[in-house]
This record gives C-alpha cells, sequence and structure tokens, in this order.
C-alpha cells in the first residue's frame, strides 16, 4: 500500500465471511464539503486485538464512532458483528462494550450499585455460550476496584474513574470492545494491570477489542495488529514488527575501528556484519545494530502521507482551476 | 425475562437509586428546602392579610396556588435542566450505549422526578397546617382533587421538560425557558388573584398549564365558597382538565420525537466538545 494512493481508487470486493467481528470496505466520510474518511478498509476476527493509530485529525474518532454506530456514514459497506451499525438493534449494541475519554457521569452513583444497574440491562441477552452480565464483585476484583465499591464516583482518583469507565465498558461480556485511549491518565502499574486485562479479555474470553492510542509502546504490547490512519485512509495495516520492518527496512550499525567512529546503514545488517567481521575481526569494537523501532515506522509512514496529501491536494487546486 | 421489561424494571429501580443519592447529597437537599422555606416564609407573613372581597386569609390561598407551582416547576424547569445537565455530563451518552438503556433512563427520570416533586408538596403542606387556617384537609374529596391534579399536572409537565431539555445545548440557554417561566408565575395569580388584570392578560395566563396547576390545587384545599372570587366565579374542573390534557397531548407527542432526535445526536465527540465548552466556561 502506498501512500499516494489515489482517493476513488476501487478497491477488489472480498469474499464475505462469517468470522469477521469487523468488516469495513470503502468507508467513506463527509461534514458538508469536507472528506474525513475516504475509502476505510479494515477487518477484524473474533479475539483479535487491534490497535488504531493516527494523528490527530486523521478520522480516529469519526472511524470509530461510525463502528459504534453513534454517527451515520456517508457511504461505504460496514458490519460489525455481522450487522450494519446505522442499523444496530439492542441486542446487537447488547454485544459491544464501549470506553470513551470523556465520561463524567453519575458522579452521585456508588461503584457497586452502578455496576449492578448498568449490567440489569444486559441480563436478558445472556446466551449458552455468554452469561451475561459480569458479576458485580467478580469484575470489581478484575479492574481492582474492590476496595472502592462502596465509593462515589465522583470522589474517585483519575486512574480510579477510567477503570470504571472500562468496568461499564465490560459489565455486559461484549463481544467487541472499543477503548479510546483507555491508559491517559494511569501510573506505569495500573497500565500495567490494564494491559494484562487487556490480554486476558482477549485470549480468555476471546473479545475482539479496537483500541485508539498516542502511545506507541502500548499499541506494539496489547495489539495483535496496528492499523495506522493518514489523511482519512488506513495508510498501514500489519503486525507492529511487519510495519517496522516494512518502512525503514535499512538497519543502522555503528562501530569504532582502531578508535575511529563509522556509522553505516544497509537493508542486510546481518551481511554486512559478517563482511565486516571477516574483513576487520578483532580490531571492530563497540559493535552495535539498532533496527527502525515502530516509532520510526510510524513517523515514516505518517510524514509520507502528509507530504502525499499535500500534493494531492494540490492537484484538486489545481484541477478545479483548470476547470474555471 | 423480555429486554423491555428488564429495561423497565431497571429504570424503576433506578429512580429508587436517584432518590436515595439526591436525598443524600447536601446541595441537593438544600436545593429541595431553600425554595420552600423562602415560600414558607411568605406565607407565614401573608397569613393576616385576607384575599380581597372577602375575609379569608391570603396565605391560605397561596399555598395551594405554591403547590401547583411547585409542580410545573418540577416537572418542566428540573427535568430539563437535568437533561441538559446529564447530557453534558455522559450520562445520556451511557444510557444510549446499554441496551434499552435510554428506556431505563427515562422511566429513572420520571420516577425520580414525580417523586421530588410529591415529596416537596407534602414538604409544604404539612408545615403550613400549623399556621394556616381554613385549609379542607379533613375532606376525602379534597385529597382526591389534589391527587388527580397533580397527576395530571405532571403529565401535562414532565414532557415538556423532557423536550425543552432536549432542544436545549447548552446549560447557560436554560434561562430562555426559566424566565418566561418565571414572568407566567406572575401572570397566573399564584400569589395573587388576577381578577384585576385586563382580559387580554387573563387569557394569556389561561394558554399555560401554570394557572390550570394553581387553579386545581387551589379548588382542593379551599373552601367553595372561595370559587367566587375565580375568574368565572367557578373552580372550573373541567377546563382544568381540558388545558392540561391538552398540554398533556402536545407534550407525549412531541417529547418522543424530540428525545429520539436528541439521543440520535448523542455521540463521544459531542460530549468531548461540550466539555471543553464547560471548561472554558468555568476556566
Amino acid at each position: 500500500m502506498t501512500a499516494v494512493e489515489l482517493p476513488g481508487v476501487a478497491t477488489a470486493p472480498h469474499p464475505p465471511d462469517e468470522d469477521l467481528v469487523l468488516d469495513v470496505r470503502d468507508l467513506r466520510m463527509r461534514y458538508g464539503t469536507v472528506d474525513v474518511l475516504h475509502g476505510v478498509d479494515l477487518t477484524a476476527r473474533r479475539g483479535e486485538v487491534l490497535a488504531l493509530l493516527g494523528p490527530n485529525g486523521a478520522g480516529k474518532t469519526t472511524t470509530i464512532e461510525i463502528l459504534e454506530g453513534f454517527r451515520l456514514r456517508s457511504a461505504g459497506s460496514v458490519r460489525v458483528l455481522g450487522v450494519d451499525p446505522g442499523r444496530g438493534d439492542e441486542r446487537w449494541r447488547a454485544r459491544l462494550g464501549v470506553v470513551l475519554q470523556s465520561w463524567r457521569d453519575h458522579g452521585k452513583w456508588r461503584v457497586r450499585d452502578l455496576l449492578a444497574h448498568l449490567g440489569d440491562f444486559y441480563a436478558p441477552y445472556a446466551t449458552g455460550r455468554i452469561a451475561r452480565p459480569w458479576p458485580v464483585d467478580d469484575l470489581l476484583d478484575t479492574v481492582g476496584l474492590t476496595a472502592q465499591a462502596d465509593q462515589r464516583v465522583a470522589r474517585l482518583s483519575g486512574g480510579q474513574r477510567r477503570r470504571l469507565d472500562v468496568a461499564v465498558g465490560i459489565v455486559g461480556r461484549p463481544e467487541l470492545l472499543f477503548l479510546d485511549e483507555p491508559t491517559v491518565g494511569f501510573d506505569p502499574a495500573a497500565r500495567r494491570e490494564f494491559h494484562e486485562l487487556v490480554h486476558r479479555l482477549a485470549d480468555l474470553d476471546e473479545t475482539t477489542i479496537l483500541l485508539t492510542t498516542h502511545d506507541l509502546d502500548e499499541a506494539e504490547k496489547l495489539a495483535d495488529r496496528i492499523l495506522i490512519l493518514g489523511g482519512g485512509r488506513i495508510i498501514a495495516d500489519g503486525s507492529p514488527d511487519e510495519l517496522s520492518r516494512r518502512v525503514a527496512g535499512d538497519a543502522e550499525i555503528r562501530w569504532t575501528r582502531d578508535g575511529e567512529r563509522f556509522v553505516h546503514a544497509t537493508a542486510d545488517a546481518t551481511g554486512f556484519l559478517r563482511d565486516l567481521l571477516r574483513e576487520h575481526g578483532d580490531r571492530v569494537q563497540e559493535l552495535e545494530v539498532r533496527r527502525a523501532s515502530l516509532e520510526d515506522a510510524y513517523m515514516a509512514l505518517v510524514y509520507e502521507e502528509e507530504s502525499g496529501v499535500r500534493t494531492g491536494r494540490t492537484d484538486r487546486v489545481w484541477q478545479q482551476g483548470s476547470d474555471r | 425475562m423480555n429486554p423491555t421489561m428488564a429495561a423497565v424494571r431497571a429504570g424503576l429501580r433506578r429512580g429508587g437509586i436517584e432518590l436515595r443519592n439526591t436525598f443524600s447529597n447536601g446541595q441537593d437537599l438544600w436545593n429541595y428546602f431553600f425554595p420552600t422555606a423562602a415560600l414558607l416564609v411568605t406565607m407565614f407573613f401573608m397569613r393576616g392579610s385576607t384575599v380581597p372581597g372577602t375575609s379569608f386569609s391570603l396565605g391560605a390561598r397561596t399555598l395551594p396556588s405554591a403547590l401547583g407551582m411547585g409542580l410545573a416547576f418540577g416537572g418542566m424547569l428540573v427535568l430539563a435542566s437535568q437533561l441538559v445537565m446529564e447530557r453534558e455530563d455522559g450520562t445520556l451518552l451511557r444510557a444510549k450505549a446499554t441496551p434499552n438503556g435510554m428506556l431505563g433512563y427515562l422511566i429513572g427520570k420520571v420516577t425520580l422526578m414525580s417523586t421530588v416533586a410529591l415529596l416537596s408538596m407534602l414538604l409544604q403542606l404539612v408545615p403550613a397546617l400549623f399556621f394556616l387556617d381554613g385549609l379542607r384537609l379533613a375532606s376525602v374529596s379534597a385529597w382526591f382533587t389534589l391527587l388527580w391534579v397533580a397527576v395530571l399536572g405532571l403529565v401535562a409537565t414532565l414532557p415538556l421538560g423532557a423536550v425543552f431539555g432536549s432542544l436545549i445545548e447548552n446549560p447557560r440557554n436554560l434561562g430562555l425557558v426559566m424566565l418566561p417561566n418565571m414572568g407566567l408565575i406572575a401572570l397566573s395569580g399564584i400569589f395573587y388573584p388576577i381578577n384585576g388584570y385586563p382580559g387580554w392578560l387573563q387569557g394569556v395566563a389561561q394558554v399555560f398549564p401554570i394557572y390550570w396547576l394553581g387553579l386545581g390545587m387551589r379548588s382542593a384545599l379551599l373552601p367553595d365558597s372561595m370559587a367566587a372570587v375565580e375568574l368565572g366565579g367557578s373552580w372550573r374542573h373541567l377546563e382544568t382538565f381540558g388545558v392540561l390534557g391538552a398540554w398533556a397531548v402536545l407534550g407525549l407527542t412531541l417529547a418522543p420525537v424530540v428525545l429520539r432526535r436528541m439521543a440520535r445526536r448523542e455521540s463521544g465527540s459531542r460530549v468531548a466538545a461540550r466539555r471543553e465548552r464547560a471548561m472554558q466556561r468555568v476556566g
């Protein structure tokens, strides 16, 4: 996939797949005359953890809100748990969990009351495979809020509040969970516990998780697959490892020989080192090989896309000019 | 269990929990007690004056009118402001993200609002009995009238509150509903009979529910002889029922449409945008 791909280029139709929890093809969104998404394609299988990355304004929130059924798309085909989110009914809603950033609700409620109350709505949607809702004590324990069970929500600390939001998001034992920047404001210990929780949900309960984050380290730890959204389309899709490899294929090798410093960039680091050591042997000192990190890959991809978009825009302006 | 029934029951329980929460919150209690206390003090000082043309205590006439006003306020303005606030803090989005959550939310809110409105009525009624004379409290028919006027009043005003609460996005704009209502109170004969007003002003007052709620409450609690000082010289139960009923029908027709439109537009980014605005207001 290249960053200069033109909008409007039709993608080949995929065969339908029952196991796909998310199946999005050529999703487009336009606000007034501004195109925010032009042709997003993404899929997720049961139990997969996807991280959606991208600079601010790339369309992450819009994409997620369309998938959550909170916003109607302009065009394209979207299937979430096999259902068009624009027409999702309450039964469909019961299979989703949503954790947003901006909730400050139910401040006067006690933690336990709130979880028990919201859980009640899910009870009729229990199936043979999935018991709903999640028992409150069990859930409190899972998110580490047992000690705060009888506290008022407004008195929770920032990190505890986020954990409550996560608890509310999973009280109905969702098959698909949306997490919007879930660990903002967490201390390192809380962050690690949260990562363990995400792994547990994905591995034991086969929950499919779509999370957004600006923390590349977190994306690398949590996600099976990373999607980078840039300029309104997916500009990269792959495992963290694949992405780092694909983008900056060159590794950087540093060493000293006879007190002199050397730096060399190459795609074939192993071959270069073999030759280097064969030729100079023990005289090579302080050897260091640095692979491109996910961050390098991300920066490169986003830069490429942004410069590409600029070219695209100038093209469009030029075309409009010549039409007149 | 059927999901709708589960949501209705969860909604009723929600109303119960919110009642408990609100009655254990100092700020809320102050908001309930302060207007009540202010009204009681007003009535205390009015107890010596008489309704013009009669020897009946003006304070005793004000009490039932104020009960009617309280119902209109509780039904309309308190519900509207709660909807606006809870849209801003994300409570409504939470309800939207929960299966049948909006139904549960509304049932909870109606339960909470009606209970608070009825409790506030009792709160004003009971202390006032100690210093006001002439109210018909021993009569069964008085309580029956009180009950139907109160229930019909809530059915007429709660949906209107839901409509206003859905249309207003910025809490600052609540004043747009609040101020005209304050004006209506002055017009509606809550504190003083409006017989002396020009006919067109009397006509305006009689379009809105506040006048009829006041009249209905007076008809329940005042002796029949007091009907003579009302417009038309009668309690006009039929008209009261008609006007309140018409508002109820209008509200119940509009509210689902407006609520649905409001709910459809709720999303995370809207809540976030409102929060940004709220921060700017505070900061």
